[in-house]
């Protein structure tokens, strides 16, 4: 008899409700530092502490004030738009050439064009700024780019290279066979195939670029800081609302890039 | 550029024709290949192997006063770290932080990938989504997140003030607790979505199998669910372990100088101390611990997936 009663009731069922409370708090904890720092943000209190006394926008009504936040805020794009050209540019061919074509130790070139993630940042950022001295990069654009090409370089290869998998080549073949050269079947055929991996590595290795903290500050922290060195810096100080204004932006250019990755093809897929 | 081997495989090709046919490819093959390749491996010559091969050779000179390097070649510089016995204390204290972080995050991650794998929500996309999006925030900004809800005035403590179940603040930044925390917290989506990857054999049938047969839920979990999601378990804790141990941000900023790991310390031997081949001698050994992890988690996961 119970055997027959339990066969017609869903699994789980008495730990369901308390198990479904225990995921959202783990969601509640994962989003915690952000939903905080949004918090705060609006908080009148003149000084970190909680409860919020009330409501205000003076934090950010602060920020243009803030000329460090400002000049970090402009090297950071920079950097990132740069970088993310470059990246595409370097990027895109090598994904294509590891799709499209057979060749002896292409397992090798592939891990070695994905090993600069296996490698700790903090060890890159000391290469970088003991190569980069004697080559006066340090302080410049320049050393910063060079920092930031490696660390995002992995996550355009892998996009184009998961938005290649999935596609066939007989559109290409087709392409080739009506007549159309090398560089028109690229920019006709494969490119708007491929489009939803180089939109995704694009905008991951913006925001990656935009967010990296360690290389910058090995690299440019007296001379040229990012945004990420700037807040670094100002939270290792002080740890007031003036920056939690600063970090809601920040958090919002993150949310922008994470919905056009989910549009696009999937954060999942993208990041995996 | 045609190399013996293309010459070879020509020779196999029967009908002569067709084989010049195909040499003429092939080698037109190769050209577009390497002409495709050869900016990014140049790209990657400068931005990473120049970098980390020039870090090598300075662990091998020698430091002196007021940042001047001694060219030579010398084991100094790994001598005093592997004798000294602070090197050996720091070491080790990264080395528990990354157990114990990546202890705790895959206990908290479990349960969300694992409702993450096994729900039919129509929000399924979405709730994933949710769970793997802050890797694509800066850490910087969550780590100031933390500092806020730990701090002395922080949420935490405000909280357990206002409700009177502290009389003073707890501890909980600056220190050892506070780093665990938020690194906790930050490898948490990757943690996830190294479980959720690794769920691949988890399958609801066998479960519903195992409980028509009469097993209770304690043991279809143990039985069935625990040893088919081992892998993406282990997976995920040797991925936050690994990342861990050579994390910087979060150490520096919620140990606030108090907490000394592999990652600080090179940091404090650059900026501070301005001892450049010391401070390449300390990353070329979190590269070799590094490397020796990456090695035996390859091998365990061969070893599991076969």
């Amino acid at each position: 008899m119970m055997s027959e009663v339990r066969l017609f009731k869903p699994r789980f069922n008495v730990a369901k409700p308390a198990f479904g409370i225990l995921v959202f708090l783990l969601y509640l904890f994962l989003l915690a530092p952000l939903l905080i720092v949004c918090v705060i943000s609006f908080a009148s209190n003149q000084y970190l502490s909680f409860p919020p006394e009330g409501f205000t926008l003076k934090w950010y009504e602060l920020l243009p004030q803030e000329s460090t936040f400002m000049a970090g805020m402009q090297v950071s794009l920079i950097v990132a738009a740069i970088v993310t050209v470059i990246v595409l540019a370097i990027g895109v061919p090598a994904a294509l050439a590891l799709d499209r074509f057979e060749f002896r130790g292409k397992g090798a070139v592939q891990s070695f064009f994905l090993s600069p993630l296996l490698i700790p940042s903090i060890v890159l950022a000391l290469g970088m700024v003991l190569l980069f001295g004697p080559l006066h990069l340090n302080n410049t654009y320049a050393g910063i780019i060079i920092g930031h090409v490696a660390v995002t370089f992995p996550f355009v290869v892998r996009t184009t290279l998961m938005s290649l998998a999935t596609t066939d080549t007989s559109c290409e073949s087709a392409a080739r066979i009506l007549g159309a050269g090398s560089w028109t079947v690229f920019r006709r055929v494969t490119l708007p195939i491929i489009q939803p991996g180089v939109i995704a590595g694009g905008v991951i290795a913006f925001i990656v670029s935009f967010d990296e903290a360690v290389i910058s500050l090995f690299v440019a922290e007296s001379g040229l800081p990012t945004l990420p060195v700037q807040v670094l810096r100002y939270v290792e100080n002080s740890a007031d609302a003036a920056v939690a204004a600063l970090s809601v932006i920040l958090i919002l250019i993150s949310l922008v890039v994470v919905i056009i990755v989910e549009r696009v093809m999937g954060l999942r897929k993208a990041l995996r | 550029m045609t190399g013996t081997q293309t010459e070879q495989l020509q020779l196999l090709q029967p009908g002569g024709q067709e084989g010049e046919l195909e040499k003429a490819k092939r080698t037109r093959d190769r050209r577009t290949y390497l002409a495709l390749l050869l900016p990014a491996v140049l790209g990657l010559l400068v931005s990473f192997v120049f970098p980390l091969a020039y870090m090598i050779r300075m662990s091998f000179n020698k430091g002196a006063p007021d940042g001047v390097v001694i060219e030579t070649f010398t084991l100094d510089t790994y001598i005093q770290p592997l004798t000294d016995p602070y090197y050996w204390r720091v070491t080790l204290e990264t080395f528990q932080m990354g157990v114990v972080v990546g202890l705790l995050c895959v206990l908290v991650s479990y349960p969300v990938a694992l409702f993450l794998a096994r729900t039919t929500s129509k929000y399924k996309g979405l709730l994933i989504a949710i769970a793997i999006a802050p890797l694509l925030t800066s850490a910087v900004v969550r780590t100031y997140g933390w500092m806020v809800i730990l701090g002395t005035n922080g949420l935490v403590n405000s909280s357990l003030e206002g409700m009177g179940l502290i009389d003073a603040p707890l501890k909980l930044t600056n220190n050892m607790t506070g780093v665990t925390i938020g690194l906790v917290e930050i490898f948490m989506p990757y943690a996830i979505l190294a479980m959720i990857s690794g769920f691949g054999r988890l399958n609801p049938q066998l479960e519903e199998a195992a409980g028509s047969l009469g097993a209770s839920k304690l043991s279809v979990f143990t039985k069935v669910v625990l040893p088919l999601s081992l892998p993406g378990i282990l997976t995920a804790f040797l991925m936050v372990f690994v990342l861990s141990i050579s994390t910087f941000i979060t150490p520096r900023l919620l140990g606030g100088g108090s907490v000394q790991v592999l990652a600080t310390e090179i940091y404090d031997q650059t900026t501070g101390l301005l001892n450049w081949p010391f401070a390449a001698a300390l990353s070329v050994i979190l590269l070799v611990l590094f490397g020796l992890i990456i090695a035996v988690y390859q091998r365990l996961t061969k070893r599991i997936g076969g």
